[in-house]
């Protein structure tokens, strides 16, 4: 699995919860040149949506400035139990998406 | 803080620049023509107005929490916070995070919502040379306030040779 997910398994309705997502991914600039000069063409994750049992809770535009391997931590207010989807969309076709778990009582 | 587009601080920034930097100065200049393109305070201050138009950008009830020194500019750990209620009344709609002098002046955008329950963000972030960080939070009543936070790098990101 190239995604790192945080989310707490348990929660009373009402907290206030953290999440964190890290990807796998090289977050190529688009700035850097090989020894001989040529560019090296940009490739990094552009796009990151979070959705609580379908509703869209968090969503994030990236640039060539955030680092490799693109760490994001957010809150969210616990409602329901059911499920966090998230998504990376990116250069070069870059699709990944992780899922995660939570009970609340 | 003034209004963070308003380039009335630029010349103490080069002085303050000038007095870190001290004899690294000549070599940076000469270090330049290998640089990409980078980005100045005037790309960041567009960029700033493409996210709020016309708005009046306030400073105030941000919280930029970045280390004032860093060795690598590869990594950078960074977190927005915003004084908020995050009510449906009240609540932080986004938070911009802009850049003076990497290639780019956009770090990244963030979009929360009433359900997000506490206004805070963390990433990890690249810079390529020492300078000054903004963060600006659109309100659910449209209004804009920001802060600022300078970030001295010992080790630049972006300018190595690719393998």
């Amino acid at each position: 699995m190239p995604a790192l997910i945080n989310v707490p398994a348990k929660a009373q309705r009402g907290d206030v919860v953290e999440i964190k997502a890290l990807m796998s991914h090289i977050m190529e600039t688009g700035f850097r040149h090989t020894p001989s000069g040529e560019a090296v063409p940009r490739d990094i994750i552009t796009n990151f949506v979070c959705r609580y049992n379908g509703v869209e809770v968090f969503r994030a535009d990236f640039f060539p400035a955030i680092s490799a391997n693109p760490f994001i931590s957010f809150f969210t207010t616990a409602t329901d139990s059911g499920t966090f989807e998230f998504q990376w969309v990116g250069d070069k076709g870059f699709l990944e998406t992780a899922s995660a778990t939570i009970a609340v009582e | 803080m003034t209004d963070p587009t308003t380039p009335s601080t630029t010349s103490a920034t080069r002085r303050r620049f000038l007095a870190l930097s001290g004899g690294a100065v000549l070599g940076a200049g000469a270090m330049v023509s290998l640089r990409p393109a980078v980005a100045t305070p005037q790309m960041q201050n567009a960029a700033i107005r493409d996210v709020v138009g016309t708005a009046t950008v306030r400073p105030g009830k941000v919280k930029l929490d970045v280390p004032p020194l860093v060795e690598n500019g590869n990594t950078v750990p960074l977190t927005v916070s915003v004084a908020s209620p995050m009510t449906a009344d009240d609540h932080v709609v986004s938070i911009h995070v802009f850049n003076e002098k990497n290639p780019q002046p956009n770090v990244g955008n963030f979009y929360l919502g009433v359900r997000a329950g506490r206004a805070q963000v963390s990433t990890r972030i690249r810079l390529a040379d020492t300078q000054r960080i903004t963060a600006i939070a659109k309100l659910s009543d449209g209004s804009f306030w920001s802060t600022t936070a300078d970030v001295v790098v010992t080790l630049a990101a972006c300018v190595e040779e690719a393998s």
